[in-house]
């Protein structure tokens, strides 16, 4: 019985040029497990004349928690939304779970996916935004139901009792009938959280989620998040700029500038003991902001 | 002869009756064409294939800039020439609603625009289909806000109609002008006619605006 069932053994996998798998051998239920769920590669986006990231390439893990730094204008909105498919990209590739997102292989070429594919790679991502989107007109429990039902097809009442749940995660069992405008900030992000998590995404991207909430508020939102990273399995990849945050939660911080990641690692080495000059000069700029 | 003859509006009443109901129907059935069509042509503007959209756009442009009355005698008139003969009520009430549905694809337009970008994006992020986005999240969004400038047109082609004559149609004005010259008294008639158009504006405002408190109300937008 300690024979795994499913066993991969020095399997790689490239399509053309592009290396996929190298060398998985850690089985587990027949998942590689080693794969990144989310690997940019080389992947370019331009605003007109103007290269926002040039050939970016990030790797995350399954579960893995990362959190992007960087000044304003850096890319790191660029990045989540590109990987949301709000964004098209320039050049490269985006792999989720193994898959392209936006191509599919074609006789050894990338060509652009149909809209099938899209939607099918893009329902294991979750987007949180900073300014919440939540639809004005329909109450919490039915923002958290919308999607469940419409586009996983799930019956009503297995949707309605799924998002009641999650609102109950997210602590707020008690305004399940209320309408977002009779909702603090705070409770309105704590929602959106839900309503994301409601479509099963095993990837979550957070965009500097409390950055539209009075200070007071910023509290009850980050413990959710933290929650959410304890008890599920689930990629994290957020943009913030709460370094304390950051530093507890996450297992990579990666610090964006100019487009490019220029340092990247644990949270304590690269909050603590910043080897890049650009990264130490950002953190005390923020150090100082926040003091 | 006296200024006012009231055996004359009796008189008059049974032809005003008869032209109002056509009026009421020119207008109700008219304004049901455009706001139908209004929704469509702004949704094929906001099509991703450029030049669907322009096209909509320019037809849309073309029936703006023309007036209503020459598009009604040239789908009366001129259609028939190409083998193309439209009875009366049907191409009036058709022109009426396609002319409005052209004013009216500019208000929709603008309730759609109108609608942050955040809940397309949100759409997208939920994997909603198009076609779901549109109906579950866009327009219930984008309608209730623009109903009071969907009413104005309402109103406005009402006042209009008594264009339909010049394809005989009988409507309420022309019916009180027949009266006129069949009793070479035209005051009561027309006055009559005057304070009816005035009444059902009223009354089509109040109802335009009680709609547009309950639409409000009941999708929760401000
Ligand atoms: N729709 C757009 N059109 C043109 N330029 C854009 C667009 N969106 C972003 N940019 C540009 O791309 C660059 C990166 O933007 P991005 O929003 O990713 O930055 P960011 O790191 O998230 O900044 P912030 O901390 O201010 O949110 C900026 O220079 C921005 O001006
Ligand atoms: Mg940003």
């Amino acid at each position: 019985m300690n024979e795994p069932r499913i066993r991969f053994e020095n399997i790689a996998k490239r399509y053309g040029a592009l290396t996929v798998l190298d060398n998985p051998d850690i089985p587990c239920n027949g998942k590689v497990m080693n794969e990144p769920i989310v690997r940019f590669e080389n992947v370019t986006k331009r605003y007109g004349a103007l290269t926002v990231l040039n050939e970016l390439n990030l790797s995350i893990a399954r579960n893995e928690k990362v959190c992007i730094i960087g000044p304003s204008g850096s890319g790191k909105t660029t990045v989540l939304r590109m990987l949301m498919t709000l964004e098209r990209i320039n050049g490269g590739v985006i792999w989720v779970d193994g898959e392209p997102l936006t191509h599919v292989q074609k006789r050894g070429q990338m060509v652009l996916a149909s809209d099938r594919h899209l939607r099918r790679v893009r329902g294991k991502i979750g987007m949180v935004f900073q300014h919440f989107n939540l639809f004005p007109h329909m109450t919490a429990l039915q923002n958290c139901m919308e999607a469940p039902v419409s586009v996983l097809g799930l019956p009503k009442k297995d949707a309605e009792a799924r998002a009641a749940e999650l609102l109950e995660m997210v602590g707020l069992s008690g305004k399940k009938n209320h309408f977002p405008i009779q909702l603090s900030g705070g409770q309105k992000q704590r929602v959106a959280i839900a309503r994301a998590l409601a479509m099963r995404p095993k990837v979550m991207l957070f965009d500097e989620v409390t950055s539209a909430l009075d200070p007071e508020l910023i509290g009850e939102v980050l413990s959710v998040i933290r929650k959410l990273g304890a008890e599920h399995d689930l990629t994290m990849l957020m943009v913030t700029h709460q370094m304390g945050f950051a530093k507890e939660f996450s297992d990579r911080v990666c610090f964006f500038y100019d487009g490019k990641i220029i340092e990247q690692g644990p949270p304590d080495q690269l909050l603590g003991n910043p080897q890049n000059e650009r990264t130490r000069q950002f953190l005390s700029a923020v150090l100082e902001a926040n003091s | 002869m006296s200024i006012w003859d009231w055996s004359y509006v009796w008189e008059a009443l049974p032809y005003l009756y008869r032209g109002a109901i056509v009026t009421v129907q020119a207008t109700l059935l008219g304004f049901a064409i455009a706001l139908v069509l209004g929704l469509v042509f702004a949704l094929i503007r906001q099509s991703p294939n450029r030049y669907v959209s322009i096209a909509v756009t320019e037809i849309v442009e073309f029936i703006r800039s023309t007036p209503l009355l020459l598009q009604v005698f040239f789908v009366y008139f001129v259609g028939p020439q190409f083998g193309i003969v439209i009875p009366a009520w049907t191409a009036g009430i058709g022109v009426l609603g396609i002319h409005y549905a052209a004013y009216c694809s500019e208000v929709y337009r603008a309730g759609i625009l109108a609608v942050e970008e955040g809940q397309w994006e949100a759409c997208t992020a939920l994997n909603l289909s198009r076609q779901r986005t549109w109906r579950a999240i866009i327009l219930p969004q984008a309608i209730p806000p623009i109903v009071p400038g969907l009413g104005n047109y309402f109103v406005g082609m009402f006042k209009e109609t008594p264009i339909l004559a010049a394809i005989a149609i009988l409507e309420m004005l022309q019916q009180a002008k027949n009266f006129g010259a069949e009793h070479y008294r035209y005051t009561e008639a027309i006055i009559m006619a005057g304070f009816f158009f005035l009444v059902f504006s009223l009354v089509a405002s109040a109802i335009v605006q009680s709609v547009s408190l309950w639409l409000n109300r009941r999708y929760h937008l401000q």
